[in-house]
């Protein structure tokens, strides 16, 4: 009897080792509210969550960039400028890790939105993007209204930094890299300096590829 | 008696290899605090750019693992830290033409992450004293 509780005990540690570390599943960040419809005559209550609204950016090559764009994509946003010299570097340089692990995958992208648009023009960011030896349409540089770059980080992007975080405001100049499945739902932040948060962020990417492509509804 | 020979003559072989390593460190021992010293203020004000294995970034931010550079600048290096860095430079054979922000450090602080540098990274280049410092500040462009 006694070795039979000591093994259940063994296999229960086990299962919630496993549970842990091998999380198959993300958290879902943001608002959400509880939407009953009627189907086939019965009532049925779903969960609709926070999405990222509608937007419309210029990337580096001058093409414009709008939500549409990233329709069934997995991706990953930040936010810099090309003349930061604190943290912007290091975000570079683990980005670069980011789109190194996934530039051939056709499910996903990188937006790095410019928070200093008057400066980082289009040509600006295309020559930036040449020297951090980024080409093809994996990873687009952002530029549009410095308005509607902050509206959709702090409203949008940073809802899952706003919740895990007691500390106020300032969330866009943090360097965090946020992850956005195929819904448009916000699944993850990572302090895009710390090269750990990172590694996790590469990991979950391929969590979140592995998910179901979202029905073709409006 | 033989016995006591070979204790004397193991004994004297000690002495001496001793009196041999502490002189070396007496030299080596201002190295090993500029280094360490070098080390710290490479973290805090270095390191974002450059990165901690001195890699740089692509082709925006050079690399600090080019000893003939290195060695050939030796003496505008202080003045590059203290003031910063305009213009195209070559590293590795690779052009660079972005500014390079100036770091407000005293003359010990330079020479202290010049030999942290110098002798990181793949470079063996030795000591760069405050002294040095003192006198390249001097002659700035």
């Amino acid at each position: 009897m006694r070795k039979l509780v000591f093994g259940l005990l063994i296999i229960a540690a086990y299962a919630s080792c496993k549970s842990n570390n091998g999380k198959s599943t993300l958290p879902i960040y943001g608002s959400r509210k509880a939407v009953t419809k009627i189907v086939d005559g019965k009532s049925v209550t779903d969960t609709v969550y926070q999405t990222i609204p509608q937007f419309r950016f210029v990337n580096q090559y001058g093409d414009s960039i709008s939500n549409k764009n990233l329709d069934g994509k997995v991706y990953v946003a930040d936010f810099f400028f090309t003349t930061c010299p604190s943290i912007c570097p290091q975000m570079a340089r683990n980005m670069l890790k980011v789109f190194a692990a996934y530039k051939n995958s056709a499910d996903f992208r990188i937006l790095s939105h410019t928070i200093d648009p008057k400066h980082d023009s289009v040509p600006v960011l295309k020559k930036y993007a040449d020297k951090l030896g980024v080409n093809g349409n994996t990873w687009w540089f952002l530029q549009g209204k410095k308005e509607d770059t902050y509206s959709i980080a702090e409203n949008s992007y940073l809802v899952a930094v706003k919740q895990d975080s007691s500390a106020a405001g300032g969330y866009v100049h943090q360097g965090y890299f946020v992850l956005v499945d195929k819904q448009k739902r916000v699944r993850g932040a990572y302090d895009g300096t710390e090269a750990k948060q990172v590694d996790q962020l590469i990991a979950d990417i391929k969590t979140l590829l592995a998910e179901p492509d979202p029905k073709t509804t409006p | 008696m033989r016995y006591i020979r070979t204790i004397a003559a193991v004994s004297t072989l000690a002495i001496i290899t001793l009196l041999i390593v502490s002189c070396e460190s007496n030299t080596s021992l201002e190295f090993k605090r500029y280094y360490s010293e070098g080390a710290e203020i490479y973290q805090t004000r270095c390191q974002n750019c450059h990165g901690n294995d001195g890699a740089g970034l692509s082709a925006l931010i050079p690399a600090l693992n080019d000893s003939t550079f290195l060695k050939k600048n030796k003496n505008s290096l202080a003045c590059t830290i203290r003031y910063g860095l305009k213009g195209v430079i070559n590293i590795n054979g690779k052009t660079f033409d972005e500014n390079m922000p100036a770091a407000e450090l005293a003359p010990m602080e330079i020479a202290q992450v010049i030999t942290y540098m110098n002798n990181s990274f793949g470079n063996q280049l030795g000591i760069v004293t405050m002294d040095e410092v003192e006198a390249d500040l001097k002659n700035c462009k």
